[in-house]
């Protein structure tokens, strides 16, 4: 008895210890005048090198350039996600950030709940009414949403006319529709420059796991290599760490997705099909600090800026002039509606 | 050609399930339910990086996962040999504690709760893809000759008869002399090894660690187990099907000639097939999950 009791003393006196650790990542934002804005993250959490990275960027602007005071949550497996923002929004932050379509219901519900509190649904996922039109959303929440199939559809047809190959490849996360649009946006692209080319879909599974198993990622890219495709764009999450890890074992090229990938092959990297959602987040924010946000969805696309492909002194050598002529003359004509971007296979 | 590189997939695709499975073996066999092993996996994993990058050699981290497969054996037990807690519990309770260690200690190292940065792993940058590439590495090894040098080890030594004893009536083993606590606790560590360095090999073949990156591995390596009725060699032969099944499913996806989830159920079907006693009876070992 007294044994345990010790034993008891000492797990709570470790526990007490573990509780001043701060972890380095956990800095608190600088004090300012400004908004208080709270942000949860998707799965994967920061660090990322994507999606949640991106929404990280668009804080740290907030906070540099509107002295805000942001306050990030990153929640762990199951269902504290709803709890992270339930806890900021009863804060009384001025506005909170969900990142990634899995918060669509939660930020739904905490937005009836909270009125005062403004909501930015980043990927947020809308339902439709029984005749195909979109559900309104209340006055204080904001749908973030990008035309990823258009950023994709350009990245198919460099895919396509850099890959000297008559196939190429796709790699997605989770077989949903959400990365259906890549795919279709891919393909379109692809078909669009070279009709007879062949586009290798596969996916790394059927359950969230799919967004984080490089291992199957790698495999999956190493059998596409090897089927003779020079080039495969992934939209998979942490799943394509996997993808570029092959691309470094064949010394073949992969295509990133969120944010730029390059580091994680450098000269292995084509591009990566950049989202904005920097810019979104610190859009959102920006309104609030003007009094001019507005609910209802938001959609950037490549008229926006919100999509598009990265070019820059990294990957210039890999890209062709000719080939990046003739992709700035498509993104024109999608832009100007010349040309229709499916967003369904 | 083709069947060259389907065989190399198939082994890669193995060797983190063998190895697992070779741990879990010899934990079942001294009694103790090996439903650890995706946590074991998983300290190894994130063992092996933060070695790999701290220590600036695979080497290094190999020796560290092992460390870390040890930390969580020793952990479970601790539960269940000593203070006989329910093995089952314990080992759901472990596989949880190591998803929110890793992601912790994750943070603390490297400023992020979902990736290491790059290690050093075994074979470098353009190794290709060939016999050499596939075989340079020592785990590849080590997880193909793990299974049949325990199947000898418990079959044809004095001390896989002990073993054997411990799993089935650890009174009897007893009443001779056998120290059956000291031989669960090996068996145990045994265990943790062996898994660990199942995952160190997923983390040093990617070089970088993942949060979650053995995504269920563990309890494909447990169906293998139920599926080769705890005979090590059996216990291979599944974890190749069950990475064949993979690699058919990974080379047919892009012929879309069948569903991705179908191939996926494969692992569990058969193992409820193989419990429900389809192709002769699936005994486990007699004392098993009744640690005493």
């Amino acid at each position: 008895m007294r044994r345990t009791l010790y034993l008891l003393g000492a797990l709570v006196a470790a526990h007490l210890l573990l509780l001043t650790i701060t972890p380095s990542g956990a800095t608190i934002a600088p004090e300012g005048e400004g908004l208080d804005i709270g942000i949860v993250f998707d799965v994967g959490g920061r660090g990322d090198k994507s999606f949640n990275d991106g929404a990280y960027l668009g804080g740290l602007l907030a906070a540099d350039s509107l002295s805000a005071r942001v306050r990030y949550i990153e929640p762990g497996e199951g269902s504290d996600r709803e709890a992270g923002l339930r806890l900021l929004a009863a804060e009384g932050m001025d506005l909170v950030l969900a990142v990634g379509f899995i918060f669509t219901d939660d930020v739904l519900t905490l937005a009836k709940d909270y009125p005062d509190v403004k909501f930015a649904g980043v990927d947020y996922a809308l339902s439709f009414d029984d005749a195909g039109n979109p559900l309104p959303l209340p006055d204080n929440l904001v749908a973030l949403k990008f035309r990823e199939e258009e950023g994709s559809f350009l990245v198919g047809a460099m895919a396509a006319l850099v890959g000297e190959s008559k196939k190429v490849g796709f790699i997605g996360g989770m077989d949903i529709g959400l990365i259906h649009k890549f795919e279709a946006g891919y393909r379109a692209g692809v078909m669009h420059v070279c009709p007879d080319c062949e586009v290798l879909v596969q996916y790394a599974g059927v359950t969230p796991e799919a967004f984080k198993n490089p291992g199957k990622g790698k495999e999956l890219a190493l059998s596409q290599y090897n089927q003779g495709v020079n080039v495969i764009y992934h939209a998979s999450g942490s799943t394509g760490l996997g993808v570029f890890e092959a691309a470094r074992t064949t010394g073949k090229l992969a295509i990133g997705v969120d944010a730029d990938q390059y580091a994680e092959a450098p000269g292995h990297v084509l591009t990566s099909m950049v989202k904005g959602i920097d810019a979104a987040v610190f859009d959102a924010a920006r309104a609030v600090q003007d009094g001019t946000f507005q609910g209802g969805v938001r959609v950037f696309g490549l008229a926006e800026r919100g999509v598009g492909y990265v070019y820059d002194d990294n990957n210039r050598a890999l890209i062709p002039d000719s080939v990046r002529t003739r992709l700035q003359a498509l993104e024109e004509d999608i832009i100007a509606g010349r040309i229709r971007v499916p967003s369904t296979r | 050609m083709i069947l060259l590189a389907f065989v190399l997939q198939t082994i890669r695709i193995a060797i983190p399930y063998l190895l697992a499975a070779a741990g879990g073996v010899i934990s079942e066999r001294v009694g103790v339910i090996a439903l650890g092993l995706e946590g074991m996996m998983l300290a190894g994993a994130f063992g092996a990086v933060l070695g790999s990058y701290y220590g600036g050699s695979a080497w290094v981290g190999l020796a560290c996962a092992m460390l870390a497969g040890v930390i969580v054996a020793l952990i479970m037990a601790l539960c269940t040999l000593r203070y006989r807690a329910d093995q089952v519990v314990v080992g759901i309770a472990v596989n949880l504690l190591v998803i929110g260690a890793t992601r912790f200690f994750l943070r603390l190292s490297f400023d992020s709760a979902s990736n290491s940065p790059r290690v050093d792993g075994f074979g470098g940058e353009g190794s290709g893809l060939g016999v050499m590439a596939s075989f340079s590495n020592p785990i590849v090894w080590i997880g193909l000759l793990a299974l049949p040098v325990l199947g000898w080890l418990l079959f044809r030594t004095p001390f896989g008869l002990r073993v054997r004893a411990v799993g089935e009536k650890p009174e009897a083993a007893a009443t001779l002399g056998v120290p059956v606590r000291s031989l669960q606790l090996r068996g145990l560590l045994l265990c943790g090894i062996l898994a660990s360095l199942g995952g160190a090999y997923l983390a040093l073949d990617q070089h970088q660690f993942t949060d979650s990156m053995t995504a269920g591995r563990g309890f494909i390596a447990l169906a293998a187990i139920i599926f080769g009725r705890w005979m090590p060699l059996r216990v291979a032969a599944a974890c190749l099907l069950f990475a064949a099944a993979e690699t058919l499913q990974i080379q047919l996806q892009g012929a879309q000639l069948v569903p991705s989830q179908f191939v996926e159920l494969i692992p569990y079907v058969l193992t409820i097939v193989a419990l429900a006693g389809v192709v002769g009876k699936s005994v486990p070992p007699a004392a098993l999950g009744k640690a005493q």
